[in-house]
């Protein structure tokens, strides 16, 4: 028996570089990362469940306190208890920057592989304005969106889902219209396929992958732009805070070496880079030469 | 006396799961000094992958594993890493099989033709200069002074292939490797290119190795042959031996695959019956001007009729507009003005307004078998497709007809659930000539498909193409630059030049004199199984230079600028007749047939009288 037909039989083989199952290549960035996003989903769904403390609850009477068994992660400028802060938080910086990097995606491809799939009017009107908005500049423009409707999640959403779309349809666009004038779509509109065939079954499923990793980057910018509204007061309104909104209100515990201002900044940083990590090594299927 | 001796090599590719791969086993040979060696093979068989050998140098992911490569007493496999770099470009060069990847568009050619010497120190820029004039000019490229001035855009294909050769013998190396430097190139191109190298080895005394798939070239250029399969030698050889008398029943094959045999026998066909017709077919690209025609017209005024059950040749060098007059029929690039017929009924110039019955009798097979099939898709769903698409079959049925197509073009069925990357080249055609055929078509348009496969596996396409259409009553218009392979399966042959059918008649009129003085150069280029060929038309290849002008303005000879027998006065002002010859074809020329069959004459006298003279050797 080879080695490859062990593999095909054993649910689980270790590998170098990661495992392998059912004819699927996973690596352990991606395990690593998966496991982190994962997490913080978990923390964000069971929030209220898991926090120790109330969100406003102020509990010790130091602000500013060092690392204890009792407060893991110190106290913030309040007394109140970070990692319950912490966890509370999780549900509006993942939810957010998860509905927003979705939204944004969704959106960008299906308007990208439109423009390139119907070239003349419909490909002008959506590039152009793609453009339009490329060329406002991002945090001016979701200042002045957040300032004229108010921070609400939705509307924090839908900013995000705005800026980004843009680019992800221009990157979406020079894909896909690469791919339209592949030999295979000619063959596909030559038989008399359907604009909608030819974008599902033809074009999509071969840029899916760069799509994804664009996901992952936007993902990271939209969590720093609402980290940075709340760090400037736009974002998610007191009691209730992100991440973001948490490192500005623990700002002056910098001087003090206070770990209320470095756990909100990991938990950001962890997020980021765990989705990247899952990105950048999605599993690979294992094909026989 | 050897130059290099190659003794035992083994190259392996490492793998995660399972034994290495080994691509090259225990090939030992030795490459005789002043002369060529002929490493050939079909693809697959390690013959590039011998040949970066010599360089020491192995692909990623491959490694050389074992033996020796002895070049005057070192061992090229044991240096270490600036030693090689140090022997590369200098001591041994090598010639990319497409010059155009080769090049960096955005620098200037004599800057890249210099580059090894300033990479190895061994000349001084102005010396480098001059030796690279020099080679320009032993190698007949034109201007050979103010070439290197330009970028790589600006020179042709052929030329472009001959100054990349001119960069790999820039510091006299001792040996220089060429790998299918040829094979991208057309007819009339490659005999100029041939004829560069072949005074370059001569001139420079250079050793060679020299990579390829074609037999025919490898009989003007080699001075020894070394057949190999599978990472295996079959034979090694003295060319004209191997040529006349092969010990190997491989190279037999090759040699077999090399001349194809007429696998489709003459068909009258019903012409009263013709499955399409084209009538004064015009297009091209950009809007239509005010006289009708596009802003560049790349087909001009093609009719052409294929009966039922036979076949329709389309030859001609590449940019002459065959590859647009089959997109133009299937209707991916609507014509300008002109009818389709398809069983004597009007079919629509655009995609969109033709009928599903019709999109299913007109079926288009691709030159690159790769890129005409879906990455993302298996190959149940790539034959699958069609099925569902025109007659609504789906589910078990489905399945068992695509087994039956797999079947039909010889793909196993346990292909079912692969995806394309994991097929060869030939399964890859054959699995497009599966989903052409899954939509039961009359005519399917087979735009160059051979022209990427090696002679083996084309010669089984075309007996495949010829099998399945004496059981299915299908017609073929088959395009190609090979006239070869035309010769093998059509019934018909038109000759296109700038997008003018310049010839158009039987098939037997493509062996026949008189002939168009296109077509006659067409014939006259394609290399011959004979190791003296080259030398024999070796200076008629002067006058075979130029580009395809523009579709001829005003309805003029487009050929009249590169034609040895124009008539100064006439072929620049009228317009030619369509003529009708003996032998059974129309061509578009003003000489009669008696002026051509003089025209016939002289181009023997010319190609035998002058003989390359041989050249002093320098070593």
């Amino acid at each position: 028996m080879s080695v490859s037909e062990a593999s095909a039989r054993s649910r689980l083989l270790f590998a170098r570089g990661g495992i392998i199952s059912r004819g699927w290549r996973i690596s352990w960035a991606c395990i690593l990362g998966l496991a982190v996003v994962l997490c913080w989903l978990g923390v964000a769904v069971l929030g209220q469940a898991i926090a120790p403390h109330g969100n406003g609850q102020i509990v010790s009477p130091d602000s500013f306190a060092p690392m204890t068994g009792a407060f893991p992660m110190g106290t913030d400028y309040l007394g109140r208890d970070m990692l319950s802060r912490v966890i509370l938080a999780a549900r509006y910086t993942v939810g957010m920057s998860i509905a927003a990097a979705l939204v944004s995606s969704f959106v960008g491809a299906t308007l990208g592989i439109l423009a390139a799939v119907m070239p003349g009017a419909v490909d002008s009107v959506l590039s152009r304005l793609a453009d339009a908005i490329i060329a406002v500049p991002n945090t001016m423009f979701a200042l002045v969106v957040v300032a004229a409707l108010g921070p609400s999640t939705p509307v924090l959403i839908l900013t995000m889902a705005a800026m980004y779309a843009p680019g992800t349809l221009r990157i979406t666009r020079a894909l896909a219209l690469n791919l339209s004038q592949s030999d295979f779509v000619q063959v596909a509109r030559a038989r008399g396929e359907g604009t909608p065939y030819i974008i599902w079954r033809e074009i999509l499923p071969n840029i899916i992958m760069p799509i994804m990793t664009d996901f992952g980057l936007r993902f990271v910018f939209i969590v720093l732009v609402l980290s940075g509204l709340s760090f400037l007061g736009f974002g998610v309104q007191p009691p209730a805070a992100d991440w973001g909104a948490l490192v500005r209100e623990n700002m002056l515990g910098l001087s003090f070496a206070a770990p209320a201002v470095i756990f909100p900044a990991l938990a950001i940083a962890s997020l980021t880079i765990a989705v990247n990590l899952v990105l950048d090594n999605l599993p690979t299927r294992i094909e026989e030469e | 006396m050897s130059l290099v001796q190659v003794e035992n090599l083994r190259v392996t590719v490492p793998r995660e799961l399972g034994e290495d791969l080994t691509i090259v086993r225990d090939v030992s040979f030795e490459v005789p000094k002043g002369e060529v060696t002929a490493l050939i093979g079909e693809s697959g068989s390690g013959k590039t992958t011998i040949a970066l050998a010599l360089m020491a140098y192995a692909r990623s992911g491959c490694r050389l594993s074992g033996g020796r490569v002895v070049m005057e007493g070192r061992d090229l496999l044991g240096l270490d890493k600036a030693q090689v770099l140090a022997l590369r470009g200098s001591e041994i060069a090598y010639v990319p099989q497409s010059a155009a990847a080769a090049f960096n568009p955005g620098r200037r050619i004599m800057e890249q033709v210099i580059e090894p010497a300033r990479i190895h120190g061994r000349l001084s820029d102005a010396a480098a200069r001059r030796k690279a004039v020099e080679l320009f000019r032993s190698m007949m490229l034109p201007d050979p002074e103010t070439l290197g001035d330009r970028y790589p855009h600006q020179v042709s294909g052929g030329q472009l292939q001959r100054l990349a050769a001119a960069m790999a013998v820039i510091l006299d190396p001792k040996l220089v490797i060429l790998d299918e430097p040829t094979t991208a190139l057309d007819v009339t191109t490659q005999i100029e290119v041939l004829h560069a190298f072949k005074r370059l080895i001569r001139d420079f005394g250079t050793t060679g190795v020299y990579v390829s798939h074609d037999l025919a070239v490898v009989a003007q250029m080699a001075d020894q042959i070394v057949t190999l399969r599978d990472g295996q030698v079959q034979e090694i050889g003295r060319t004209r031996q191997v040529i006349t008398a092969p010990q190997s029943d491989y190279t037999r094959r090759l040699l077999a695959a090399a001349r194809p045999r007429e696998v489709h026998p003459d068909m009258a066909g019903d012409a009263r019956r013709p499955v399409l017709e084209v009538i004064n077919l015009v297009g091209g690209y950009g809007p239509a001007g005010a006289d009708g025609r596009p802003y560049k017209t790349v087909i001009d005024n093609v009719s052409l009729a294929i009966p039922a059950g036979s076949n329709l040749g389309v030859i001609g060098e590449s940019g002459c507009g065959k590859s647009t007059l089959a997109r133009m029929i299937a209707g991916l690039l609507p014509a300008t003005s002109g009818e389709l017929m398809l069983d004597r009924r009007q079919m629509p110039l655009t995609l969109g307004r033709r009928s599903r019955a019709q999109l299913k009798d007109v079926q288009i097979l691709f030159q690159m078998a790769d890129t005409a099939l879906n990455p993302a898709s298996t190959v149940e769903e790539i034959v699958g497709r069609p099925l569902t698409f025109y007659h609504g079959t789906r589910g078990a049925a489905r399945q068992r007809r695509v087994l039956d197509l797999l079947d039909m073009v010889q793909l196993p069925g346990r292909l079912l659930h692969r995806r394309p990357r994991q097929l060869s080249g030939g399964q890859k055609q054959r699995l497009n000539l599966a989903r052409a055929l899954a939509a039961e078509p009359r005519l399917i348009l087979c735009d160059e498909i051979t022209s990427a496969l090696d002679t083996v596996v084309a010669a089984a396409i075309i007996e495949l193409l010829a099998d399945l259409q004496k059981t299915l009553g299908l017609s073929y218009m088959f395009i190609s630059h090979d006239l070869s392979t035309v010769r093998a399966i059509c019934d018909e042959v038109m000759v296109l030049y700038a997008g003018r059918a310049v010839e158009h008649g039987p098939r037997s009129a493509l062996g026949q004199e008189p002939y168009h003085p296109y077509t006659r150069l067409l014939l006259s280029s394609v290399p011959e199984l004979d190791p003296g060929w080259i030398d024999r038309v070796g200076r008629a290849v002067q006058s075979r230079q130029g580009n395809i002008g523009a579709a001829g303005a005003a309805g003029l000879c487009p050929f009249r600028s590169r034609c040895a027998m124009r008539i100064a006065g006439c072929c620049d002002r009228i317009a030619p007749p369509l003529r009708r010859l003996a032998k059974g074809a129309q061509v578009l020329c003003h000489h009669d047939e008696t002026a051509l069959w003089a025209g016939a004459g002289a181009r023997d006298a010319e190609g035998k009288g002058t003989a390359m003279p041989a050249l002093p050797q320098r070593s």
